[in-house]
C-alpha cells in the first residue's frame, strides 16, 4: 500500500506498459489501415518510401534476375529455333493485315471527314516489361519497368499482344503498378463483339471474370468475344479483353450469371503496351435537370429535425 | 548444447547492431520476388518474433511497428496492414517469452506457429473487410514453413553469443 501522495520508485524504468503500448501501436495502423482503405489519403507517403527504397528493391532482385539469365542461357538451341520459325510464321500472317490497315485507316479517316465525325484519336503506347508480381496475396497486381520517368501516369490501359491486361493504378518514379483485370476491384465496360450489347465486366479472382448486370434472357452466348465500349474514356473502343466461358441462367435471380475468361496473358508475364492517356470526354451532364420549383435565391431550405 | 533456459550454456550478450542487422536482412529476403508462390515464410515475421522471444526488452512493438510499414509499401497492400499483424506478434512474442524458452526447440516452434497463423488470420480479416478476395488455404503455408524454419533460424541468430568467452585466435569464430 503506498502512502497517498507518494508512489514508490519502480525498481526498474522500462517505459510503458506493454497492454498500453500494444493499444497505441494497434490504434496507430488501425488509423493508417482505414486513411488508406477509405480515403486513399496515403499515397504521398508510399511515394516516399519507395523512392527511398528503390536501390535496395533493386539489389534484391538481383538473384530472381541472375536465375533468369541462367535459365536462358541454358536453353536449348532447338527450342530456340523452333521459336524463331513460330515467330516469323506469325509476323508474315500479321503482315498481311498491317499492309491493309494503311489503307483502312486512310479510308477510315476520309469516310469519318464525310460523316462529319471527329476523327479517332491516335495513341501511341510505350512498351514496358513486367518485372513481378506484386506480393500482396489478396489483389492481383504486376509491376511494370516504367514509372513517372517514362511519361507513365495513372490511369493508362494497359495490353499485350492479345487484348487487355489492366489499368496502371499507381505510379513511382521508375516502376508503376498494374492492377489486372481479373481483381475484384477492376471493372471495365465492354460490349458483345457479335451484337453489341454493352455491360460491365468485373474481376472476380481467381483468375476470371464475370459479366455483371445482364438480365438472365440476354442475347450472350458461350465463346462470344467481349471487346471494350469505349464508353469509360479510359480504354479505346474494340480491343478484345475476354471470352465467355459459361452461362449460368436460373430464373430465380433477375441477372444470369456469366462467367468469362481473359483473352490476354493476363497473369503470364511478358511484354506490354502501355497506351497513351485519352483525352477526357465531356463532361456528363447532370442527372437531375434543374426544377424550376427552387426558390430564386438558390438557397435550400433545410429541415429541422429537432 | 540447447539454446534453450533449460540447459546449462550460458550465452554471451547480444549485440544491438546485430539485431538490426538481421532484422534489415530479412526484409531484403522479404523484397525479393516471388510473387504468388505459396509456401514463402514472411521473413521479417520470423525474426522479428525470434528477437520478441530471445530479446523481449530490446525488441518489440515499436520495431514491428516500423517493419511493418516498410512491408505494406514494398508489398503494394493497404496501409497499416502488415503494421497491424507485426505489432500484435511483437506483444504475443513478447509475452510468450517467459514461457517458451524452457521447451526445447520443436516445441517452441509449435508455440510460435499460431502466432504466425494469429497474424496471417488479422491481415486477411483486415484485407476481406475492405473488401479483398480470399488469397486461398495455400497462402497460410508461408506460416507452417516459418515455424519449421524456427529450428534453424535459432541457431544461426545465436551463433555470434556461442562464442566463448576467452577469445582464442585460431578459432575462426
Amino acid at each position: 500500500m503506498s502512502v497517498a501522495g507518494h508512489v514508490p520508485p519502480p525498481f526498474f524504468k522500462r517505459g510503458p506498459a506493454p497492454l498500453v503500448r500494444l493499444a497505441f501501436f494497434v490504434s496507430l495502423s488501425l488509423i493508417l489501415l482505414i486513411a488508406d482503405l477509405r480515403f486513399h489519403t496515403l499515397e504521398w507517403a508510399r511515394l516516399a518510401v519507395a523512392t527511398v527504397a528503390w536501390p535496395l528493391q533493386r539489389v534484391t532482385w538481383m538473384p530472381i534476375d541472375a536465375a533468369g539469365d541462367f535459365g536462358a542461357y541454358l536453353a536449348r538451341q532447338s527450342a530456340l529455333l523452333k521459336e524463331n520459325q513460330e515467330l516469323r510464321r506469325r509476323q508474315l500472317e500479321a503482315a498481311n493485315l498491317l499492309l491493309r490497315q494503311q489503307h483502312l485507316e486512310q479510308e477510315n479517316l476520309r469516310l469519318r471527314a464525310l460523316l462529319d465525325m471527329r476523327a479517332r484519336l491516335p495513341v501511341e503506347g510505350r512498351i514496358a516489361e513486367i518485372l513481378y508480381a506484386a506480393r500482396d496475396p489478396f489483389s492481383r497486381r504486376v509491376i511494370i519497368d516504367k514509372g513517372s520517368q517514362h511519361g507513365i501516369a495513372g490511369g493508362q490501359a494497359v495490353v499485350d499482344e492479345v487484348g487487355v491486361i489492366g489499368q496502371v493504378v499507381r505510379v513511382f518514379p521508375l516502376t508503376a503498378e498494374v492492377l489486372l483485370l481479373t481483381d475484384k476491384d477492376q471493372a471495365i465496360p465492354v460490349e458483345v463483339q457479335r451484337n453489341g450489347l454493352r455491360a460491365v465486366l468485373a474481376g472476380v479472382g481467381a483468375g476470371m471474370m464475370e459479366l455483371r448486370f445482364l438480365a438472365s434472357n440476354a442475347e450472350v452466348q458461350v465463346g462470344d468475344v467481349l471487346v471494350t465500349s469505349g464508353l469509360d474514356g479510359v480504354y479505346l473502343r474494340g480491343l478484345p479483353v475476354a471470352k465467355v466461358v459459361k452461362i449460368d441462367r436460373d430464373s430465380s435471380y433477375s441477372f444470369a450469371r456469366i462467367t468469362c475468361a481473359p483473352l490476354a496473358g493476363v497473369e503470364r508475364h511478358g511484354l506490354t503496351l502501355v497506351l497513351g492517356a485519352r483525352t477526357a470526354l465531356p463532361p456528363q451532364p447532370d442527372d437531375a435537370p434543374a426544377t424550376p420549383e427552387r426558390p430564386a435565391g438558390g438557397k435550400r431550405i433545410k429541415k429541422k429535425t429537432r | 548444447m540447447q539454446p534453450t533456459h533449460s540447459s546449462r550454456r550460458i550465452l554471451l550478450p547480444v549485440r544491438n547492431w546485430f539485431i538490426v542487422l538481421t532484422l534489415f536482412l530479412a526484409l531484403l529476403l522479404n523484397l525479393v520476388p516471388f510473387g504468388r508462390l505459396p509456401g514463402i515464410p514472411d521473413w521479417v515475421a520470423l525474426v522479428l518474433a525470434f528477437w520478441c522471444v530471445h530479446q523481449p526488452l530490446k525488441v518489440g512493438m515499436a520495431a514491428g511497428f516500423v517493419l511493418g510499414l516498410a512491408m505494406d509499401v514494398a508489398d503494394a497492400s493497404v496501409m497499416g496492414q502488415h503494421a497491424l499483424a507485426y505489432v500484435l506478434l511483437a506483444f504475443a512474442a513478447a509475452g510468450l517469452s517467459r514461457r517458451v524458452l524452457w521447451f526445447p526447440l520443436a516445441q517452441q516452434a509449435l508455440h510460435v506457429l499460431p502466432l504466425f497463423l494469429g497474424m496471417q488470420l488479422v491481415m486477411m480479416i483486415a484485407r476481406m473487410i475492405g473488401g479483398a478476395e480470399f488469397p486461398g488455404v495455400l497462402w497460410f503455408l508461408s506460416s507452417f514453413v516459418a515455424a519449421l524454419l524456427w529450428h534453424p533460424v535459432t541457431y544461426l541468430l545465436l551463433i555470434p553469443q556461442f562464442r566463448p568467452e576467452d577469445k582464442d585466435v585460431h578459432r575462426p569464430i
